[in-house]
């Protein structure tokens, strides 16, 4: 983990409210495992002064990239940072998803940035596998062809039935899963909250392994300032204890993560 | 022009510059070791802790403010053992003085505390903290009562050699007659200040935004009363005084310095940008050379009034 101060090179609209940032970052790029993330210092945005916490979409020895959607006063005046300018990170941060398991099929479940935070997971898998991608419309669901290109299965629901099946993630995830051995699944998911819950309930149910991205509220991003904190199921009388996502996560197997109701 | 002396003394306790971190904010050493030379740092002040491992509050713990933050983390630890354990041997590596801040839930737990830790190598002073806005028991308990402030003080005084640094909350009626009472009872040096007790609403749901109602608000927004505090408390004892509430750049520690604080501690900075500290200490070195000075101690208190 490094602090670098680093220059634009793209920041572009890139799919519906998405937009890409793409970063000169020679000291974070190489060393970035999938599913890590940066914290990111919002340029010229005085009064809100936290970074903000951003997953890596690609990373190489040039520079990372973000792909965000503006959602609140950090990331709305995110739309100010111009080519050129310098924006301040520090990363990469978190404990990025484990080596998968080669004897297992890879499957990717993924909603919003989630796939974006996929992508160099996929990237550097060997074995390529089936992903189920869930969004409102046709529009919030990105890097199809990317994921496609690469060799991956993908499979989109949207809530309007305009890409892919009409429903959820897990109306095109549970029966295709049904017609499989569970134990020879191993998931990979990242999206809103909801959407691991709901897959890591399915992994204990038919106790198969997934890998889930928990979402928190961040301010430090090292694992300093215990805001992030999930409760992280243990073997001792007190069944559970506080883990810092930023720090020990945000990368949780789903029988660790006791869920608050 | 020779470099000016940037040391000073807390007690016995020699801090080769007159920068710490603000307990909480930097965690045990390790978190902001990979961005932050662990050597540079006049002192490292640790998260607080208590006799025993402490979970802490709910969440959501903190909410961000216009230009600050909110907190109600609750004081979670690992306990004595656990900071022995896990932390004190990393912490040795470096040639720093360790402030290690603590607690209780209950008076007799800042004696105990201390006599847990009291025979461990590295660690170098004791900061009491008797202001926090966010557990219930403790914290401000102790520290909004001058008499109980005082019996506290007197009681880790009894336990340790080591320089003892009571903290104290900004919503205290009147901070010179703490700080005068915590001289009395033998304390070495007083820190100021904790956060200040705040409330955010969230308009939609009507709820608090923190899971603990209440919090403790840090950052810039609090500089001017901690300035005005450490100017208070300076008039009114002689032993030195850590100054912190709202330090992001070096201007803002030099300023504590003239107010009448010897050392000072970066606190919320250190979530924005991890370099704060190390700018902050250079800074102060270039203000006392571009002024003239020989040593830290040629500002402190030197406002004009
Ligand atoms: C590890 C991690 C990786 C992330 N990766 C990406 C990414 O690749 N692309 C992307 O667009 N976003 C990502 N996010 C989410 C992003 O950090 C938040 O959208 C951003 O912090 C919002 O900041 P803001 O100032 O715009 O919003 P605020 O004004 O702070 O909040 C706007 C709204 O969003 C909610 N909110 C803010 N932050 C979070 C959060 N972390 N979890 C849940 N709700 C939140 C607030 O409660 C509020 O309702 C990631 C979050 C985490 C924790
Ligand atoms: C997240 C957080 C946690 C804190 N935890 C502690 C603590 O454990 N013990 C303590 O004495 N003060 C604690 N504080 C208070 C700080 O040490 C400091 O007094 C206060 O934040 C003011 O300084 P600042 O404005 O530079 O942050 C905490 C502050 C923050 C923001
Ligand atoms: S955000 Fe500070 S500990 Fe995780």
């Amino acid at each position: 983990m490094k602090h670098e101060l680093t220059n634009v090179i793209e920041h572009d609209n890139f799919q519906g409210e998405y937009r890409i940032l793409r970063l000169a970052a020679p000291v974070t790029g190489p060393q970035v495992k999938p599913g890590q993330f940066l914290g990111l210092q919002v340029p010229n945005l005085g009064e809100r002064i936290l970074r903000r916490p951003f997953s890596i979409y690609q990373a190489d020895a040039s520079g990372v990239a973000v792909l965000y959607k503006a959602v609140g006063r950090g990331t709305e005046a995110m739309a100010n940072i111009q080519v050129g300018d310098t924006v301040n990170i520090i990363g990469p941060l978190g404990n990025g998803y484990p080596e998968p398991d080669a004897s297992k099929t890879p499957v990717l479940v993924a909603g919003g940035y989630g796939n974006a935070a996929l992508y160099i997971l996929a990237q550097r898998m060997k074995k390529k596998g089936i992903a189920f991608f869930g969004g409102r419309s046709a529009i919030d669901i990105l890097l199809v062809k990317e994921f496609e290109e690469l060799g991956w299965d993908v499979r989109p629901t949207t809530d309007d039935g305009s890409l892919g099946t009409q429903g959820l993630v897990t109306d095109a995830f549970d029966p295709w899963a049904k017609k499989q051995d569970f134990q020879s699944l191993e998931v990979f998911c990242c999206g809103p909250n909801p959407m691991l819950k709901a897959i890591g309930d399915r992994a204990i149910a038919h106790d198969f392994t997934a890998w889930l991205s928990i979402d928190r509220h961040m301010a430090c991003g090292v694992g300093a300032c215990l805001t992030c904190v999930i409760k992280r199921k243990t073997d001792t009388p007190k069944d559970w204890e506080w883990s810092r996502c930023c720090k020990d996560g945000p990368i949780y197997e789903s029988r660790e993560v006791l869920w608050d109701e | 022009m020779s470099k000016p002396n940037l040391e000073i003394k807390i007690g016995s306790m020699t801090m080769k510059n007159p920068v710490t971190v603000a307990s909480g904010t930097f965690g045990y050493g390790p978190e902001y070791a990979d961005l932050v030379d662990l050597n540079r740092l006049g002192a490292i002040t640790v998260k607080g802790i208590c006799p025993e491992e402490h979970v802490g509050n709910q969440t959501p713990r903190t909410f961000e403010t216009r230009g600050g933050m909110l907190n109600a983390i609750g004081l979670p630890g690992p306990g004595a053992k656990g900071f022995i354990q896990k932390y004190i041997p990393f912490l040795n590596q470096f040639n720093t003085p360790v402030i290690v801040n603590i607690w209780g839930k209950v008076m007799e737990d800042y004696g105990r505390i201390v006599d847990l830790l009291d025979a461990e190598e590295g660690i170098d002073a004791y900061e009491i903290n008797l202001s926090c806005p966010n557990v219930k028991e403790g914290g401000s308990a102790f520290g909004t009562d001058v008499s109980t402030f005082s019996k506290v003080i007197e009681l880790v005084r009894a336990k340790t050699e080591k320089p003892i640094i009571p903290k104290l909350a900004p919503n205290v009626p009147n901070i010179g007659s703490f700080a005068k009472a915590a001289e009395n009872a033998g304390a070495d040096a007083i820190a100021i200040m904790n956060t200040m007790p705040a409330m955010a609403i969230n308009i939609d749901t009507l709820e608090p935004e923190l899971a603990n109602k209440f919090g403790g608000l840090s950052g810039p927004p609090i500089k001017p009363i901690a300035i005005k505090l450490v100017f208070d408390a300076a008039q009114n004892c002689s032993i030195p005084i850590i100054g912190m509430g709202g330090i992001f750049e070096p201007e803002d520690a030099i300023e504590f310095l003239i107010a009448g604080a010897t050392a000072v501690a970066v606190g919320t900075a250190n979530f924005v940008d991890p370099t704060t500290v190390d700018r902050v200490i250079s800074g102060i070195e270039h203000y006392l050379t571009a002024k003239g000075h020989a040593s830290v101690y040629d500002i402190v208190g030197t406002v004009k009034v």
